[in-house]
């Protein structure tokens, strides 16, 4: 489970405000509309972690979130294990950009809400000690998201979406804003996360690093209109180094390269 | 330092009322103005032991607060399920909403020919006044709240597979709690503005009553003592209220 097919994705945004201002004239009947993904195709395997790189704004999150469901004003074929995307769903969990933890709920409350159907208590609870143990967070169940820094609240919310033991974990840079140690070690925990469950993973991320040592796939977007540039599969062994794996040294350096950036340092 | 600005938030409100008092003194004493027309501090505090002994005061305080109470209540029950639905519901807004901007600004104290007629006198049409006077702006606060919620919690919800019963329990309520304890400190003043006015045209009680009744005895200080009664209790309102708004969940909205 958790095969994903995307064919010919092409997904464009219609701005009526721009429309208003140039519309006089034939120019902006339609209204101005810019195009975000342009003829995307891609397909992840069973179980992969799939780490996505490129420019802000190219559309990484769109097609994030047009995978999960969120959006459905686009044209071409996506296929979750086969079957077209039809709306969000539980087996598909998203982890927002910004904090999607409701504020108004305690850490227990807010990773019971994919626990909701659970009848048994005890194994309720048992199940909810388990997952706020992974994520390390024992002893702070009843304190709210703003009681909690910015990395606990990143655990809290990856807890949450684990819970629900979903078929795919879409993640959208779930390291962005944490400090050079927290990023570390999220990154080992997710990494640790995904030998034991074998889920698919995807996940957008601004680190080459991190994509390159968590990846099992790795896919390079350009900028808007976004394509594909680099879709390919990391079979480098674990633990990962650059210094001593020539070839995952020249790939970096070709990836900072495809991003803009020459010297990769 | 905590202790000193402890203390200074009692302090300070008494320096100030002390202050109100004793301009009040000068203006009665040295102002020329006749004692029927402008009644001194000692005068009005006299009438006010009067109004207490005999139980009067105490008496037009529970009938206005009484209707106040009733009408606002009616107010939240029936106003906040409208905002939540007005806010939910992008076709119910188009449909009411320009309806209700309309209805809005007219005074509530506009509909007094109207609501003594179809209520007769008596608490009734009091009641109906505040109602109105309460029901737009809990209403509209509300529709605003919820059309405000951040999208990323309904996103969350669809993907927890939320029903339609537990967006409204567990996102919608939660979310505009803090706006609706806002509104809610909001109205109750102006409930209480508007029943002042509604007893002095459908009621014989009430302080609004009190006030109109001591001007036809030309007792100004009696006046004074009705007013000095609407102050307090407002003051009152408005310290229960803040309180509501106090509770732990809601602490996420102030920071
Ligand atoms: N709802 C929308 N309406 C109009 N345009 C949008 C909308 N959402 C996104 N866009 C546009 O689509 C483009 C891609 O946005 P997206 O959020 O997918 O970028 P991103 O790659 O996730 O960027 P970042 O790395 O900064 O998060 C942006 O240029 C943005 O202007
Ligand atoms: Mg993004």
């Amino acid at each position: 489970m958790g095969h994903i097919v995307i064919r010919n994705l092409n997904k464009h945004f219609s701005e009526r405000r721009g429309a208003r201002r140039t519309g006089n004239g034939a120019g902006g009947l339609a209204g101005e509309t810019i195009s975000v993904l342009d003829d995307v195709n891609l397909e992840f395997e069973n179980g992969e972690m799939v780490c996505i790189l490129g420019p802000s704004g190219c559309g990484k999150t769109t097609l994030l979130r047009i995978i999960a469901g969120f959006d459905e004003q686009f044209e071409g074929q996506v296929n979750v294990d086969g079957q077209p995307v039809d709306g969000p769903c539980a087996d598909h969990i998203f982890l927002f950009q910004s904090s999607g933890l409701l504020p108004w709920m305690t850490v227990r409350q807010n990773v019971g809400l994919g626990l909701r159907q659970m009848q048994d208590q005890a194994k309720h609870d048992e199940t909810l000690r388990e997952y706020i143990e992974i994520v390390e967070l024992e002893g702070f169940e009843d304190h709210y998201p703003h009681q909690l820094s910015g990395g606990m609240q990143r655990r809290a919310e990856l807890a949450r979406a684990l819970a629900v033991n979903p078929e795919l974990l879409i993640m959208d840079e779930p390291f962005s804003g944490l400090d050079f140690f927290t990023h570390m070690k999220m990154r080992e925990e997710v990494v640790n996360m995904h030998d034991y469950i074998g889920k698919t993973m995807l996940m957008v991320t601004h680190d080459i690093d991190d994509a390159l040592i968590m990846g099992d796939r790795i896919v390079v977007m350009s900028g808007r209109p976004s394509t594909i540039k680099l879709a390919r599969k990391l079979d480098f062994p674990r633990p990962r180094d650059f210094e001593h794996n020539e070839e995952l040294s020249r790939l970096r350096a070709e990836v900072f390269l495809m991003l803009g950036v020459p010297y990769a340092v | 330092m905590r202790n000193n600005r402890f203390k200074l938030k009692y302090v300070l409100p008494v320096i100030s009322f002390t202050l109100l008092v004793l301009i009040w003194e000068l203006l009665a004493r040295y102002a020329g103005w006749s004692a029927h027309v402008f009644p001194a501090p000692e005068q009005v505090a006299t009438g006010m032991l009067e109004l207490i002994a005999d139980g009067s005061l105490f008496k037009h305080a529970v009938a206005s607060l009484y209707r106040v109470t009733m009408g606002f209540y009616l107010a939240f029950l029936i106003g906040v399920p409208t905002g939540i639905v007005l806010g939910r519901w992008q076709f119910a807004r188009t449909l009411l909403n320009p309806v209700v901007q309309f209805l809005r600004p007219i005074s509530p104290l506009a509909w007094i020919p109207l609501a003594m007629l179809w209520f007769g006198i008596g608490d009734p049409p009091a009641i109906f006044l505040i109602f109105l006077a309460s029901f737009f702006p809990l209403a509209v606060s509300t529709m605003i709240a919820v059309t405000a919620i951040n999208p990323t919690y309904f996103q969350v919800a669809a993907n927890f597979n939320f029903s339609a019963w537990e967006r409204i329990k567990l996102i919608v309520v939660p979310a505009i709690v803090p706006a609706v304890v806002t509104a809610m400190r909001i109205t109750i003043t102006i409930a209480w503005l508007v029943v002042v006015a509604a007893e002095m045209i459908a009621v014989q009680s009430g302080l609004g009553y009190l006030i109109l009744d001591s001007r036809n005895a030309l007792r100004m200080d009696y006046v004074m003592d009705g007013m000095i009664a609407i102050g307090a209790i407002g003051l009152l309102l408005d310290v229960i209220m803040k309180r509501l708004g106090r509770f732990e969940s809601t602490e996420w909205a102030s920071g």
